[in-house]
């Protein structure tokens, strides 16, 4: 029995980790290596001494209490539980983003830092949102050739830095040597990526990405209440479940430094520590920046592939008036990624909310339901 | 170096290399996305293994993947 579990090995989880020094804390992830998805091999905060850390290991079922399935590690319990379960890219469906070669932004990102040779590979890192900058630097980096399309118009993004000077240094690095193109977005691949300005860039890799997702399924789980989509916390990011708390991006899409004060403030409030509440202004800024142009909604066509576990199309989708109905009659969001890529799609594109959260939240060997 | 089999094919990785990084190189119809563990499109076989994730699996020294 832990006094703490952490759910998630990124920014939010090790600095919760770390404010809870002294507790015995064990910390779980399914990557195989800590850093979560922005510092992956890269890490700024080791573990501590007082924290047991499972990688590699996934938590596919929670229960009051609390118990952790995993599928590794057996059955964790728990007096309190802080989740850190961060965030996944939001993908719009454009004709040819099944193609090989088309990825996520921060998915291209997680291949390059495990090992994929960019050097003198043509790429064009396309959608929204401040990931794709740093997206295009890293691929700079390592020798890539990189044009960044973003949807959102200049002005929106001007404004946004202005009112975060603190942040114009690192946008200015990032931004050195990249081609960006502003209030333009991807239409369609073909080998070559056709944008919305009536151009076309030829490119081996095109890393795509509309913004993030909260993944809530963990706590939605124990039944932690959503607001607007986004688990609700209070000023000690204590979530409407007494002893379970949340931190980082399920809580709101913030970034590095909101995943880092979250992550502390969640750490101190589980210990019974003094805490200061977190700021939710870069939150709200960063919705109004990137937000997406409604055009958007209408570059998957009719034969264009929404569900891709299922190969469900638009057009077969059209029809149905809620997820319910489309994943009844169609195979919708009953894939193995259950719906986590395409839900989000569909909640663009028509509206539609997933309407419950079941065991496993991960796909599991039946096995590992007679623990 | 760690080396491994893809497909049937001997190949060379530096340490550390995930096994859909090394797909992506040596599999032209290997279309992962998420490259995090969410949306299962790498799914391949390692040693005989089926469902196993690509992406969140680093490649070990004489390890089979199968991603067709």
């Amino acid at each position: 029995m832990f006094d703490i579990a952490v759910l998630g090995a990124g920014p939010a989880g090790l600095a919760a980790c770390r404010a809870a020094a002294g507790k015995r804390v064990v910390l779980i992830d399914d990557n195989p290596s800590h850093g979560g998805q922005i510092w992956r091999g890269e890490l700024a905060i080791s573990i501590p001494d007082h924290v047991t850390f499972h990688p590699s290991t996934r938590v596919f079922d929670l229960r009051p209490g609390f118990t952790l399935h995993t599928d590794t590690q057996g059955v964790i319990s728990a007096a309190k539980l802080i989740v850190c379960s961060g965030a996944r890219e939001l993908f719009l469906p454009f004709p040819g983003w099944t193609l090989p070669g088309v990825f996520g932004a921060g998915g291209l990102q997680a291949f390059v830092k495990s090992g994929l040779d960019v050097r003198g590979k043509r790429v064009a890192v396309a959608g929204s949102g401040p990931l794709l900058l740093a997206v295009g630097a890293t691929l700079r980096k390592r020798g890539a050739k990189v044009s960044v399309i973003e949807q959102a118009p200049l002005g929106r993004l001007l404004k946004l830095l202005r009112a975060y000077p603190s942040k114009l240094p690192q946008a200015i690095t990032m931004r050195l040597g990249l081609p960006m193109r502003t209030g333009t977005w991807p239409v369609r691949f073909d080998g070559k990526l056709h944008l919305s300005n009536g151009s076309a860039l030829e490119v081996d890799y095109v890393a795509c990405g509309f913004g993030l997702v909260p993944n809530t399924e963990a706590a939605q789980l124990l039944g932690c209440r959503l607001d607007d989509g986004f688990v609700a916390v209070d000023s000690k990011q204590q979530t409407s479940v007494a002893g379970v708390y949340c931190a980082g991006e399920p809580t709101g899409i913030g970034g590095l430094e909101k995943a880092l004060a979250e992550g502390e403030v969640a750490g101190r409030a589980a210990c019974g520590l003094a805490t200061r509440p977190v700021s939710r202004r870069f939150v709200r800024d960063l919705i109004e920046t990137y937000r997406l142009h409604p055009d958007l909604a209408a570059l998957a066509k009719a034969d264009t592939v929404v569900c891709r576990c299922e190969n469900v199309t638009r057009g077969a989708l059209d029809p149905f008036r809620s997820w319910r109905d489309a994943k009844l009659q169609t195979r919708c969001g009953m894939g193995a990624c259950q719906g986590r890529i395409c839900g989000p799609i569909t909640q663009q594109l028509y509206g539609w909310t997933p309407e419950s959260v079941r065991p496993p939240i991960v796909p599991v060997p039946a096995a590992l339901f007679d623990q | 170096m760690v080396e491994l089999i893809l497909n049937e094919k001997p190949v060379s990785v530096a340490d550390g290399t995930s096994v859909a990084a090394a797909l992506i190189a040596h599999a032209a119809d290997f279309a992962p996305l998420c490259g995090m563990g969410v949306c299962m499109a790498c799914r391949v076989a390692i040693d005989g293994r089926p469902h196993q994730l690509a992406c969140q699996t680093l490649c070990r020294q004489g390890m089979r993947v199968c991603s067709t």
